[in-house]
């Protein structure tokens, strides 16, 4: 069934759209990841323009991290206290990474920035996660009482000051790491376009050394306002977002997103890490071998709008 | 008597204009409504040749129907191949491309339109474009050009059908044009050329509205006119979605 889209004005299958919603919205609900990573790319390549995309792609993230995070509430695997205080240093670090993108474009190469930046970055965090979940299955097969997951409890960051009590993840440390995530996710989601969730998952687990469990919940609470506020953004600057579109990714999304979340409360906290640490390395892979391997069409071609 | 002399001097104006032959020319649809389900439209070009004297002798009477859609500015990138990476090198930027144009003729391209006659009626989809000053933006310009013809034929938004057109007995002509889903909205102007050797002897334009009804044109309308209205209205779909489903998938369990 064919629909016509009224803002990005193509028609598209209405079944495909449903699909790739459901898709994302299942690893959305499975890692607590947001997905715009995965959504953006798959909606380009069905002939949905950039701008569109990525504005509509954030308002089906923001859905599927609601339907994930009103299960993770309900078994109280949400640490809204880390949330708040990482959401602050989101909104700082959000403003900062939108001066340094200024500057950047200014400068030319956006593009090429934001592909490397993430190439580096997801491949290096794909990397030690992997091992790190290799390494605690194995161990986890030779003696299964012993399974902890690793926590920082012995590093400096304990010895740092303006202790808070986080309860629902055990943890009595300083607000300033947390808050430093924060500040680096902002800066990184408003800089390189991704949600975040990616690095805020994997930091949440080695850096603060919460438990598995409790860092899906709390990442898609966090997830919620960071592309909420996006989507807000596109729709007043740019006007890319295209409900039609978005109400068929929800669907798919929300639902796919239930499901998620039931297949990640069964899984075992170290097949998760090493799930997500495949994902993470998947696509790092796929945009690193796009930046070496010669295109198909060397051209872009990008309509201008009406000024 | 100052109406009298005004009428003469109009008359004597429009004079050249009033050819021996002339294109009396209809369309099956000039208004195209994009709707939800709205997947391309086939529309029917007809026409006759209406004469105040008799067939001329010569080369047979050849017709084009070209229909353009609204043009845009469009900028075109190239990458090349920098330090091992695929990176954007070059964009050109070209002031003016249609959205999309069909061009229908009624035999070989060389053979119903001369080059001067293209170059002054810009009937081509190469003439169509405006490509002043490009030149100066980069070494090779015109492969930038040319990219664009490319990727557009490939998206089906440039159409050229040679002898598509049917003409019985140099007077009654016909062609069927299909315009693609991916249509945005605006004018679409149809024009039609009579062509002997190459020569236009005779134009005629009109023009198809295309444009979003129902519920197209609110979201359209919406979320240009009330952008932040709009942009919370996402926001409120989005989470009711959300948690209808995870208070579905609730129900469902018990």
């Amino acid at each position: 069934m064919q629909i016509y889209l009224p803002i990005a004005e193509v028609s598209v299958n209405a079944f495909l759209l449903l699909g790739i919603g459901g898709g994302v919205g299942l690893l959305s609900g499975m890692f607590g990841v947001g997905g715009g990573f995965l959504i953006t790319p798959l909606l380009l390549f069905i002939g949905i323009p950039p701008g569109v995309a990525v504005a509509t792609g954030a308002n089906q993230v923001v859905a599927a991290s609601v339907s994930g995070l009103m299960v993770h509430i309900r078994r109280r695997t949400v640490d809204f206290k880390m949330g708040t205080v990482m959401l602050v240093g989101g909104f700082v670090g959000s403003n900062l990474g939108i001066f340094v993108f200024e500057l950047m474009k200014r400068a030319g190469q956006t593009e090429l920035f934001v592909q490397f930046s993430y190439v580096a970055l997801m491949g290096t965090i794909g990397l030690m996660m992997f091992q790190e979940s290799f390494r605690a299955i194995r161990r986890a097969r030779k003696a299964p009482d012993e399974v902890r997951p690793p926590r920082a409890h012995h590093n400096f960051v304990q010895r740092w000051p303006l202790k808070m009590k986080f309860r629902t993840s055990g943890l009595y440390i300083s607000v300033l790491p947390p808050l430093g995530i924060g500040v680096f996710v902002g800066f990184l989601s408003s800089s390189m376009g991704v949600g975040g969730g990616f690095i805020i998952v994997p930091a949440m687990i080695y850096l603060l050394g919460m438990n598995t469990r409790v860092v899906v919940g709390t990442s898609l609470f966090q997830i919620i306002f960071v592309t909420a506020y996006s989507v807000m953004a596109h729709a007043i600057a740019n006007q890319t977002v295209d409900m039609a579109l978005a109400v068929l990714l929800i669907v798919g999304g929300v639902v796919g997103a239930q499901i998620g979340t039931q297949i990640g409360f069964r899984l075992k906290a170290e097949q998760m890490r090493i799930l997500l640490a495949l994902l993470v390395l998947a696509v790092s892979f796929k945009i690193g071998l796009d930046l070496v391997l010669r295109p198909h069409e060397l051209y872009t071609i990008r309509s201008v709008n009406h000024p | 008597m100052m109406r009298l002399v005004l009428l003469l001097l109009a008359l004597a104006v429009a004079r050249p204009a009033i050819a021996a032959e002339q294109i009396v020319a209809g369309l099956s649809e000039n208004q195209i409504a994009i709707t939800a389900n709205f997947n391309g439209s086939d529309i029917l070009v007809f026409g006759a040749v209406k004469r105040s004297a008799p067939i001329p002798d010569g080369k047979p009477l050849q017709v084009i129907v070209t229909i353009a859609g609204p043009p845009t500015p469009v900028n075109i990138s190239r990458k090349g191949h920098v330090a091992g990476l695929w990176i954007n090198t070059n964009t050109v930027r070209v002031t003016s491309a249609p959205s999309f144009y069909a061009i229908a003729t009624s035999g070989p391209m060389n053979e119903v339109l001369s080059q001067t006659d293209d170059l002054r009626y810009r009937i081509t989809i190469p003439r169509a474009i405006h490509d002043v000053g490009i030149a100066g933006q980069a070494p090779d310009a015109a492969n930038f050009i040319t990219a664009l013809l490319r990727i557009r034929e490939r998206e089906g938004l440039y159409v050229v059908t040679p002898g598509s057109v049917t003409v019985e007995q140099s007077t009654l002509f016909r062609t069927d044009v299909k315009l693609p889903a991916n249509l945005t909205e605006g004018v679409y102007k149809v024009s039609f050329y009579l062509t002997r050797d190459g020569k236009v002897v005779a134009s005629h334009h009109t023009d198809i509205l295309v444009r979003k009804t129902g519920l197209e044109r609110w979201l359209y309308m919406l979320a240009k006119a009330q952008p932040a209205i709009y942009g919370l209205l996402s926001l409120v779909i989005a989470i009711v979605a959300g948690w209808l489903a995870s208070a579905a998938f609730q129900l469902l369990k018990r």
